[in-house]
């Protein structure tokens, strides 16, 4: 049965990975290329390959693209579903549960302490997102598109998307010439 | 229904923009639900995030998903899934043929990387929100002691986050915590 596979393929990555969809990508590739034998690797790579140029999660992307080609569209709602709606629905339990007791001292307590966490992991992710551009772009490159849109972002207080699409057309036209 | 309107605007717009899959597009999500529409404070959407990076599954459903429940029930949940999770899909099924060729063409390589700096720039904005808000919450002498400590468990000694949160959770919660509610 075609859709329980697809259902199991995803179900998995989805509960197991940890840390967003991108961790959880060679969960996915496991399940599809060892498992069911659907893709070879070489196949997988192509296709995570374009995931990662278009816009949007990651996770999703791979988990409707492969649930197409092997199931048709039910087959692509089946594996979106399958990686999105159990950890949502912990989400959301658990979420309703703590906002109950939100007015209590201990639940302020956990926003507090979580806060540094919070910080950390931020932190952490823009440096990683700093050293992926000084490996692709250069030094150059990347110190000048962090000052330009620390510029525009807090002094200018420009809204985001438009930061985004104007990197999204340097970068185009750098890759012209 | 406006309400799913402004639901199906914001994650669509955080959807389309997120380069680099969900946890790229946490600076969006913010934008949207704090600063945009005020769904939720600062410090909820803090802890939103700490409860989604704790549990398993992809970071943008469950924000997305979460979010939506909030401001309109079971329908904002799936309007807002709807929203952040088809409209890339269908772009991927329908653009796979065509992004094949082009897929190692300059200026789509060109268009990715000149978002990551970007990117790295608004997470860094948010992280010092944050660390001023530990600051302002605990003063500064313990704001400073949380972050070294949360630095050296998670960067240095390669703690999984999802363990510190629930470590922090259990220490909130236990009856010997002298900060909590007296029984």
């Amino acid at each position: 049965m075609i859709y329980w596979q697809i259902f199991l393929a995803f179900f998995i990555p989805g509960i197991l990975g940890y840390g967003g969809g991108p961790a959880s990508i060679p969960l996915v590739e496991k399940e599809v290329v060892d498992r069911y034998g659907w893709m070879t690797t070489q196949e997988f790579g192509e296709v995570l390959a374009l995931g990662n140029a278009l816009p949007g999660p990651v996770a999703t992307k791979m988990a409707g693209y492969i649930g197409y080609t092997e199931g048709g569209i039910l087959g692509s709602a089946v594996a979106l579903f399958a990686s999105v709606a159990p950890s949502l629905i912990l989400m959301i339990a658990l979420m309703v549960t703590l906002l109950k007791y939100k007015d209590s001292p201990k639940v302020k307590n956990i926003t507090k302490m979580i806060r540094p966490v919070i910080a950390v992991l931020l932190g952490a992710m823009a440096l990683q997102f700093f050293m992926t551009s000084y490996d692709t772009s250069g030094s150059i490159q990347t110190i000048v598109l962090v000052i330009i849109s620390y510029w525009l972002l807090e002094v200018r207080k420009m809204h985001p998307a438009y930061v985004i699409l104007m990197a999204l057309a340097y970068g185009a036209l750098t890759g012209f010439f | 229904m406006s309400k799913n309107a402004d639901l199906f605007a914001a994650f669509f717009r955080v959807g389309m923009l997120g380069f680099g899959g969900g946890p790229s597009a946490i600076p969006l999500f913010e934008q949207e639900a704090v600063k945009k529409y005020k769904w939720m404070t600062s410090d909820e959407f803090g802890d939103t995030l700490a409860l989604a990076n704790t549990m398993p599954g992809p970071l943008a459903t469950k924000m997305a998903g979460y979010i939506g429940y909030r401001v309109n029930g079971i329908w904002g949940c799936l309007v807002s899934l709807f929203a952040s999770v088809v409209p890339t899909v269908i772009l991927m099924i329908v653009l796979l043929g065509v992004l094949q060729q082009y897929k190692d063409v300059a200026w789509v390589d060109g268009m990715s990387e000149a978002v990551v700096p970007v990117v790295g720039v608004m997470l860094a904005i948010l992280t010092l929100d944050f660390l001023k808000k530990s600051k302002d919450s605990l003063g500064w002498l313990r704001a400073v002691i949380y972050t070294a400590a949360s630095i050296i468990l998670m960067e240095v000694l390669g703690i999984h986050p999802a363990i510190l949160i629930i470590i922090i959770l259990v220490l909130v919660f236990l009856p010997l915590n002298k900060a909590g509610e007296p029984k």
